[in-house]
């Protein structure tokens, strides 16, 4: 077992931890441009779903957005972005990974804010109206309170496949943990290979726990201890990336 | 200088593709044969896995649990974590493959045969049916809808997951993708990214229609 010795002693060496290339800096860029892309994404995805969900429109056009958005693989937006980045002038490295994760965190969190909403029961709504609630109230007292373990859960969705691609902006110049990956295989170093799959592996399940955490959290108190949509309730729709 | 190079270039270059006509199809080909090999392998272990956590309800929590997991790493991760101990080889890019595609199997084919109506289950029982006869030709037939669903989310994922495969030298059409970020070369990117696209909508279109030519009595349903 020379191989995982040597991973070890990479961990024990604090060499590995600090400086620009180091374990802490690449997990802080790396947790950094996903927040940042997450950010962005959502103030571009959630507003117009939430407004299509409350006036019903859109529904064939919100299926359609993340039926598509599964079958490009992030591989190819996150390939794809560099042309674009470079067309724009925006360059390698930061920009063409920024686009690509805003790219492809839209999809699942449009849809599944619209399906929140459109979900909410149309009874409470009616009953809402007629207590004379105007529609902006509807939405921000009623169907967004209702709605918000999905939309925390489509967040959270998005977020670990937000996480997981910037792995892949290594391959496009960025840093974060992806260059251990890519640098590993470009050097034949299969315990640097090793020590970023680890890593970015811990990352998306801290991820996908913390946000999973904060999501039971968030709950609106009313909402405690009763599964707002059945006991069968499936995961927003998501991918591996 | 390398920038200026992809600035001048089009987004196409047709005289590549028309000279690289063999290369995209034996890519298209391997993608194929990748993704075949991690449905039918992730078909047959989901099977398993299901019928266990039907038959022993305690299991399904652990085996959503585990498959969760193996769902929430990134497959970049996975393939660099099976490097070392399996190398850079078709092994490695189907564990994980497979590994995807448990999750979304196992939760709906449990989803489908939960589904079924229990008065059906009851005249069944009533006609003499044994356990095994029941879930073969009542709740597996029943539940085919919902499985083909999941059979449907779960190709287009691993079409999607393929490419990433590159990486360790397996990737099908993904090749084009890495060749073309390597060398600066747009056309590869695109068609790379265009016949994984076109690949999963079509692979998509013929389970819609296996599953109508196997359920006439439903109508396939979009799925979210």
């Amino acid at each position: 077992m020379d191989f995982f010795a040597e991973v070890l002693e990479f961990f024990a060496d604090g060499a590995n931890w600090v400086g620009r290339t180091g374990i802490l800096n690449r997990t802080l860029e790396h947790v950094g441009l996903s927040a940042f892309s997450m950010a962005v994404a959502s103030l571009i995805a959630i507003p117009p779903a939430l407004f299509l969900g409350h006036t019903g429109r859109g529904g064939l056009f919100a299926v359609s957005v993340v039926n598509i958005g599964r079958a490009v693989p992030s591989f190819a937006i996150v390939a794809l972005a560099l042309p674009v980045s470079i067309k724009l002038g925006l360059g390698l490295g930061f920009w063409p990974t920024f686009l690509a994760l805003v790219a492809l965190a839209l999809p699942p969190m449009f849809t599944n804010t619209y399906t929140g909403i459109r979900e909410v029961d149309p009874g409470t709504v009616e009953a809402a109206r007629g207590m004379g609630m105007t529609g902006w109230e509807v939405l921000s007292d009623i169907e967004m309170p209702l709605a918000s373990p999905v939309i925390l859960a489509a967040v959270r969705v998005a977020a670990v496949q937000v996480v997981a691609t910037a792995t892949l902006g290594a391959l496009v110049a960025w840093g974060g943990l992806g260059r251990y990956i890519i640098d590993g295989f470009s050097q034949g170093d299969n315990v640097e290979v090793f020590v970023g799959g680890v890593l970015v592996a811990l990352l998306a399940v801290a991820t996908q726990l913390l946000l999973g955490w904060v999501e039971r959290r968030a709950i609106p108190a009313g909402l405690r201890g009763i599964n707002v949509a059945g006991p069968g309730r499936v995961e927003p729709a998501r991918q591996v990336a | 200088m390398i920038l200026a190079q992809l600035e001048g270039q089009p987004l196409v270059r047709w005289d590549w593709v028309a000279d690289h006509l063999d290369d995209i199809w034996a890519a298209t080909k391997e993608h194929l044969v990748l993704t075949g090999i991690a449905l039918g392998v992730g078909l047959i272990l989901s099977l398993a896995l299901s019928l266990l956590a039907i038959r022993y309800r305690r299991t399904y929590t652990p085996i959503t649990w585990i498959t969760g997991i193996l769902y929430t790493i990134p497959s970049l991760a996975l393939f660099s974590i099976l490097v070392p101990i399996t190398g850079l080889s078709v092994l490695t890019a189907e564990i994980g493959l497979v590994g995807y595609t448990l999750l979304i199997l196992i939760r709906n084919i449990v989803a489908g045969i939960d589904g079924v109506d229990p008065a059906i289950k009851e005249a069944a029982i009533g006609m003499g049916y044994t356990r095994r006869r029941m879930l073969l030709q009542i709740e597996v037939p029943l539940a085919l809808p919902v499985i083909i669903a999941g059979v449907r989310i779960a190709s287009v994922t691993t079409i999607g997951l393929v490419t990433v495969a590159a990486l360790i030298g397996k990737g099908g059409l993904g090749f084009f993708i890495l060749q073309g970020l390597r060398r600066f070369f747009t056309t590869e990117i695109v068609v790379g990214a265009v016949m994984s696209v076109a690949l999963a909508v079509a692979i998509d279109v013929l389970l819609v229609l296996a599953q109508q030519a196997l359920t006439p009595w439903v109508r396939a349903k979009a799925t979210v």
